[in-house]
C-alpha cells in the first residue's frame, strides 16, 4: 500500500488508544469523515426546508434552487392552520400533530404503566402461572403488527374502536419492549434492600411506590424516549384503522398528501409538514440524547 | 429466574399483571390465533361463503409465481438494505470512536434518522428523486442517467433500498459505537506492544470483538428490511412499478386490504410469522449468549 | 429489650425426600440485653438462624420466642426488632434522614418524634453533619453508620447484625467494633452479632455461640470458650494461631503420636485414642521438655515468633517472644507442654473428655 494510502486508513483501523505514530498522523481524517457523514444524513432534510420556503411553481421547476426562498412563513403558516386542499381534503396540520402527540403520549404512559407493573408482578412474587404469563408477555417480542393488520382491524372493528382514538393506542400498547427492561433492572435491587423495607414495615405496593419507583426513574426515561418515538411514527396501523380523516395522524397525513405523486401536489407545503413531522421526535432525540441511548441499549440487551 | 426475596400476597399479582394480559390476548394472542385460523380457510370478499381448506391457501401461496418473486425479491431488498446500513455505520462508527472533541455532537446529529418514521423517510427520498422535480434527479439526468422510479423498476428499488437503508444507518451507528467504547483500551494497548499494526489490530481484535454487536445488527437489520419498511414502500411506490417494489409484508397488506384476497392474505401473514419468529429466536439464542466482553 | 429463646430450631429447604435440611436442632437462651455473637465459618447456618429471628427465613421446626412470645408466625415488621445488614441496605435516593425516618413514618410515628428520635440517633453516632446527604455521597464507614441509626431510632426489643463489619477496611473494622460496644454500653438492648471473624466474636461478645454446620458447638464467654473448649472444633477455630491437636494413643505410660511417643501427662483422661490439645502459647522452649518439635517454618509477627513444625506426624505451632535467639529451620527444639493447659478430645466425637 502506497504510504499515502496507509496514512487514511491508519486512523481508520487504529481504533482507540492506537500506541505509536500512525495513530497520531491526520488527526483531522476521521473529522472529515464524520461531516461527510452528517451531511449525507441531513441533505435530504436540509432539501425538504429549502423545498418549504420556496413556492409551488419554483418547485416544479426542475431544478430546484439550492437556497432558501422566503416564502417558508406563508408556508408554514398555511398548512399549519389550513391543511392542504387537493385531491387529499387535509385537516389542518396542527390538528394532525396533535393527533400525534395524543397517540404518542398516549401509547407512551400507556405501555410504561402497563409493563412496570406487570414485571413488578413477575419479579416480586410467585404465583401459579407466572412463568407462563412471562412467556405469553415475551412472545409478544416477535410479531409485528404489520403481520396480523388484517385480524387485529377485525377484533378492533367488533368492539367498535374503528375511527376513535382508544383503537388508534390500545392494540399498540400490547408488545412486551417495556416489560422486558424493567424486569432486567428489577432483578438488580439488592435483596437486602427489599428485607430492610420488609423490616421497616413496608408490605409491596408501599415498596413499590416509595423504593421500586424512584430507582427506576432513569428507566422510565430511557423507554419514555423510545416509545414516544415509536408511537409519533406509527404508520400503518393508523392507516387503516381511521376513516376520518380529522383522525390522520402527521405521518399518515403526509403520505395522502403526495396522492399520486404528481405535478398538481404542492410540495412546498407537503416538504413542510414533513419537517414539522420530524421535528417533534428529533427535538426528543437530541434533548433527552442520554436516556435515549441509555434506553435503546438496554431495551435490546 | 426468580429474586430469592420475594413478596408473600397471592392475589396482589394477578392484579399488576392484568393490564397487560388482558390487552395481549385480545390484541395480541386473539388476532394471532386468528390469522393462523384465517390462512386454513377460503372466504370470498363479501364473507358470505367460508369453507375450511386446510393447507390449500398456503400450498397456492407457494405455487403462485407472484409470491415466490415476492421472496426472493424481498431477500434481494433485505440484503441490500442491510448491508448498505451497515458499512457505513460502522465505519463512521470507528471514526467518532477516535475523536474526543465534538463526539457528541457527531452522535447527536447521526441519531436524527432514527427519529423519523419510514415513511417520512420514504418522502424525502422521493421528492429528491422524483424525476419531473427531484434535485438529485436532475443531476443524474445532466450526468447522463436514464432514472425513472416511475417506470422503471430497478430504480424504484434502488429509490427504496436507499431510503430504507438512510434511516437504519442511524440505529447501527449507535450500537456499533456502543460496542467499540466498550472494548477496554488495554486490550489493543497489549496488542501494539505485542507488535500487532494497526491494520491487524482491527481485524484480530476490534472486529472479533464486535462480532456479537455485527451478529445482532445483522438480525435486527433483516427484521427491519422484512417489516418496518412497509412505511417506506407503501409512500413512495405503492410497490410498483408494476410489482417492481412489492416486498412480502406489502403484499400482505395488498392482498388483504386491496384484493381482499383474505385467506392468502393470511396464510401469507403466517408465513412471515414463522419468519420473524425464527429470526428473532436465533437472535436471543446465538446473541445474548455471547455478549460478554473478557 | 427481651430475651430470645431457641427451641429445637430447624431449618429445611425443599421437602419430602429431597429435602436439605442445613440447622439441626438448636437451642439457645439470650438473656435480656445480652451481647451475644454467634460466630462460625461460612455456610455454617448462623446467618440463616439470625435471618430466622428476624422473620426473613421461615422456621421449619421447632420455635423462637422473642420478650416471651412465640414469633415463629410473625411478619419481621411486628416483630420488634432492627437488622444492620452486611451490605447496609441504604435506600439511595433517600437522604440519612430519610433512610433513618423510613421505618417510622412508615408506622405512622408523629413526625416530631421521628425528628427528635433521629437527631438524637444522629448525634450518638456523629452523623448530624450528614443528615442531607445521600448515601452514595457517603464512604463505607458513614454508610454503616447510617444502617445503626436506622436500627436505633426503631427502639426495637433486639437489634439483629448481620457481618455487618465484613465490607470495611481493616482500621474501620477495629473502629467501628469500638463504637459497637459502646453503643451497648449505652443503649442496652439484647443484641444478636453475626460473624465469622474469631477476632471480632472474642472482642464483642458478652457470650459466644460457636456453629458448625448447622449445630451449636459451644455457647459460652469469650473465657470460657477459649480456655476451655468443648469440641475440637470450637478448639481449633477460637485462637489465632488455632490449638495444636495431636492424634495418638495413650496406653500404660506413654503417649504415642505417629512417629514418636511422650510420656503420657497425668491429665490424661483414660487410656485408648484421644487428641491432646495445647494452644501454641502454652508450650515454652525447654532444654529438659519432653516434646521434640524439628522447625519447618518461621513467622516473625515482632512481638512474638511463631515457629512451625511437627510432633511425630502431628503439625504444632510454638509461640515464642519475639526476642527469643533466634532458632533456624531444621534445628529441633525440645518442648515443654504446661500441664495445666492440655485438652483431652475423643478423636471420633470431637467432643472433649478431660
Amino acid at each position: 500500500m502506497s504510504s499515502i494510502a496507509k496514512d487514511i486508513v491508519a486512523p481508520v483501523v487504529a481504533g482507540r488508544g492506537a500506541a505509536g505514530p500512525d495513530g497520531r498522523r491526520l488527526a483531522w481524517f476521521p473529522h472529515l469523515v464524520l461531516w461527510i457523514g452528517i451531511a449525507v444524513t441531513a441533505f435530504p432534510l436540509y432539501i425538504a426546508f429549502v423545498a418549504s420556503t420556496l413556492t409551488a411553481p419554483d418547485v416544479a421547476q426542475a431544478p430546484m434552487p439550492v437556497l432558501p426562498g422566503g416564502h417558508g412563513i406563508d408556508n408554514y403558516r398555511k398548512i399549519l392552520l389550513q391543511g392542504m386542499q387537493g385531491t387529499y381534503l387535509s385537516p389542518p396540520v396542527w390538528q394532525m400533530m396533535w393527533n400525534s402527540l395524543v397517540m404518542a403520549l398516549v401509547i407512551t404512559a400507556g405501555k410504561i404503566v402497563v409493563s412496570i407493573l406487570s414485571a413488578y408482578a413477575i419479579v416480586f412474587f410467585s404465583f401459579p402461572g407466572r412463568m407462563l404469563a412471562f412467556w405469553l408477555i415475551f412472545l409478544t417480542l416477535m410479531l409485528p403488527v404489520e403481520v396480523r393488520i388484517m385480524p387485529t382491524y377485525e377484533v378492533v372493528s367488533d368492539l367498535g374502536l374503528i375511527n376513535t382514538m382508544t383503537g388508534l393506542t390500545l392494540p399498540l400498547i400490547a408488545s412486551a419492549t417495556g416489560t422486558l427492561l424493567f424486569r432486567q433492572f428489577f432483578l438488580t435491587i439488592p435483596d437486602e434492600l427489599v428485607e430492610a423495607a420488609r423490616i421497616d414495615g413496608a408490605g409491596p405496593m408501599r415498596f413499590f411506590k416509595d423504593v421500586v419507583l424512584p430507582l427506576s426513574a432513569t428507566n422510565i426515561a430511557a423507554l419514555s424516549v423510545i416509545l414516544f418515538i415509536y408511537g409519533w411514527n406509527q404508520y400503518l396501523w393508523p392507516l387503516l384503522i381511521t376513516t376520518d380523516n380529522r383522525l390522520d395522524t402527521i405521518v399518515v397525513g403526509i403520505t395522502k398528501m403526495i396522492g399520486t405523486g404528481d405535478a398538481t401536489t404542492d410540495w412546498p407545503q407537503v416538504m413542510g409538514t414533513t419537517l414539522l413531522a420530524v421535528v417533534p421526535p428529533a427535538l426528543v432525540v437530541v434533548l433527552m440524547r442520554r436516556w435515549f441511548v441509555k434506553g435503546l441499549v438496554d431495551s435490546e440487551k | 429466574m426468580q429474586r430469592r426475596v420475594i413478596f408473600s400476597q397471592k392475589g396482589l399479582p394477578y392484579l399488576l399483571i392484568a393490564p397487560q394480559l388482558v390487552v395481549t390476548l385480545v390484541f395480541f394472542f386473539w388476532p394471532g390465533a386468528q390469522a393462523v385460523y384465517m390462512s386454513l380457510l377460503q372466504q370470498d370478499a363479501f364473507g358470505a361463503s367460508v369453507q375450511f381448506v386446510g393447507l390449500a391457501n398456503f400450498e397456492y401461496v407457494f405455487a403462485d409465481e407472484g409470491y415466490v418473486d415476492a421472496f426472493r425479491r424481498t431477500l434481494g431488498f433485505a440484503l441490500a438494505v442491510t448491508v448498505l446500513a451497515m458499512v457505513p455505520a460502522l465505519w463512521l462508527a470507528v471514526m467518532a470512536d477516535r475523536v474526543l472533541k465534538g463526539s457528541t455532537f457527531y452522535t447527536t446529529a447521526m441519531l436524527v434518522p432514527y427519529a423519523i418514521a419510514p415513511a417520512v423517510a420514504g418522502v424525502l427520498w422521493l421528492f429528491m428523486f422524483n424525476p419531473s422535480i427531484g434535485v438529485l434527479a436532475w443531476w443524474l439526468k445532466a450526468l447522463g442517467v436514464d432514472w425513472n422510479p416511475v417506470l422503471d423498476g430497478t430504480d424504484a428499488m434502488v429509490l427504496v433500498v436507499l431510503a430504507s437503508a438512510w434511516k437504519q444507518v442511524a440505529y447501527n451507528f449507535l450500537f456499533f459505537l456502543a460496542g467499540l467504547q466498550a472494548i477496554p483500551k488495554s486490550l489493543l494497548e497489549a496488542a501494539a506492544i505485542d507488535g500487532a499494526r494497526p491494520l491487524r489490530r482491527f481485524w484480530t481484535i476490534v472486529f472479533p470483538l464486535l462480532s456479537p454487536t455485527t451478529f445482532f445488527l445483522l438480525v435486527v437489520g433483516l427484521v427491519y428490511a422484512f417489516f418496518d419498511t412497509f412505511g417506506v414502500i407503501s409512500a413512495v411506490t405503492q410497490g410498483g412499478p408494476a410489482t417492481a417494489t412489492e416486498t412480502l409484508v406489502y403484499k400482505v397488506y395488498k392482498d388483504g386490504v386491496h384484493n381482499l384476497d383474505l385467506g392468502s392474505s393470511a396464510a401469507q401473514s403466517v408465513v412471515l410469522m414463522v419468519i420473524v419468529v425464527a429470526l428473532t429466536m436465533v437472535q436471543f439464542r446465538f446473541v445474548e449468549r455471547r455478549v460478554h466482553y473478557g | 429489650m427481651a430475651a430470645i429463646r431457641f427451641s429445637d430450631v430447624v431449618k429445611r429447604y425443599g421437602s419430602g425426600a429431597a429435602a436439605n435440611q442445613v440447622i439441626h436442632g438448636v437451642n439457645a437462651e439470650i438473656g435480656d440485653g445480652e451481647f451475644v455473637v454467634i460466630v462460625g465459618p461460612s455456610g455454617c447456618g448462623k446467618s440463616t438462624l439470625l435471618r430466622m429471628v428476624a422473620g426473613l427465613e421461615a422456621i421449619s421446626g421447632g420455635q423462637i420466642e422473642i420478650g416471651g412470645r412465640v414469633v415463629n408466625d410473625i411478619d419481621p415488621s411486628e416483630r420488634d426488632i432492627a437488622m444492620v445488614f452486611q451490605n447496609y441496605a441504604l435506600y439511595p435516593h433517600f437522604d440519612v434522614f430519610g433512610n433513618m425516618a423510613y421505618g417510622l413514618r412508615i408506622r405512622k410515628i408523629p413526625e416530631a418524634e421521628v425528628r427528635a428520635r433521629v437527631e438524637k440517633a444522629a448525634a450518638t453516632l456523629q452523623l448530624t453533619a450528614l443528615l442531607d446527604r445521600k448515601p452514595r455521597q457517603l464512604s463505607g464507614g458513614q454508610r454503616q453508620r447510617v444502617a445503626m441509626g436506622r436500627a436505633i431510632v426503631r427502639q426495637p426489643q433486639v437489634f439483629l447484625f448481620d457481618e455487618p463489619l465484613s465490607n470495611l477496611d481493616a482500621k474501620l473494622r477495629a473502629q467501628t467494633r469500638l463504637e459497637i460496644q459502646k453503643l451497648h454500653g449505652e443503649l442496652g438492648v439484647t443484641s444478636l452479632f453475626v460473624t465469622h471473624d474469631q477476632v471480632e466474636a472474642m472482642t464483642l461478645a458478652q457470650r459466644m455461640i460457636v456453629m458448625n454446620a448447622g449445630r451449636i458447638e459451644q455457647i459460652g464467654t469469650p473465657e470460657e470458650v477459649y480456655l476451655r473448649p468443648q469440641t475440637t472444633f470450637v478448639a481449633g477455630f477460637i485462637g489465632s494461631p488455632p490449638m495444636n491437636l495431636l492424634e495418638g494413643r495413650a496406653d500404660g505410660s506413654r503417649f504415642t503420636i505417629g512417629g514418636t511417643t511422650l510420656p503420657l501427662p497425668a491429665s490424661a483422661p483414660r487410656a485408648g485414642a484421644l487428641v491432646l490439645g495445647t494452644r501454641p502459647e502454652h508450650l515454652e522452649v525447654d532444654a529438659a521438655g519432653t516434646w521434640s518439635m524439628t522447625i519447618e517454618m518461621q513467622e516473625m509477627l515482632g512481638a512474638e515468633r511463631l515457629l512451625h513444625g511437627h510432633v511425630g506426624e502431628a503439625s504444632c505451632t510454638v509461640r515464642v517472644p519475639g526476642t527469643l535467639a533466634v532458632a533456624r529451620n531444621g534445628d529441633t527444639l525440645r518442648l515443654r507442654a504446661a500441664p495445666e493447659h492440655l485438652h483431652w478430645f475423643d478423636p471420633a466425637s470431637g467432643k472433649r473428655v478431660g
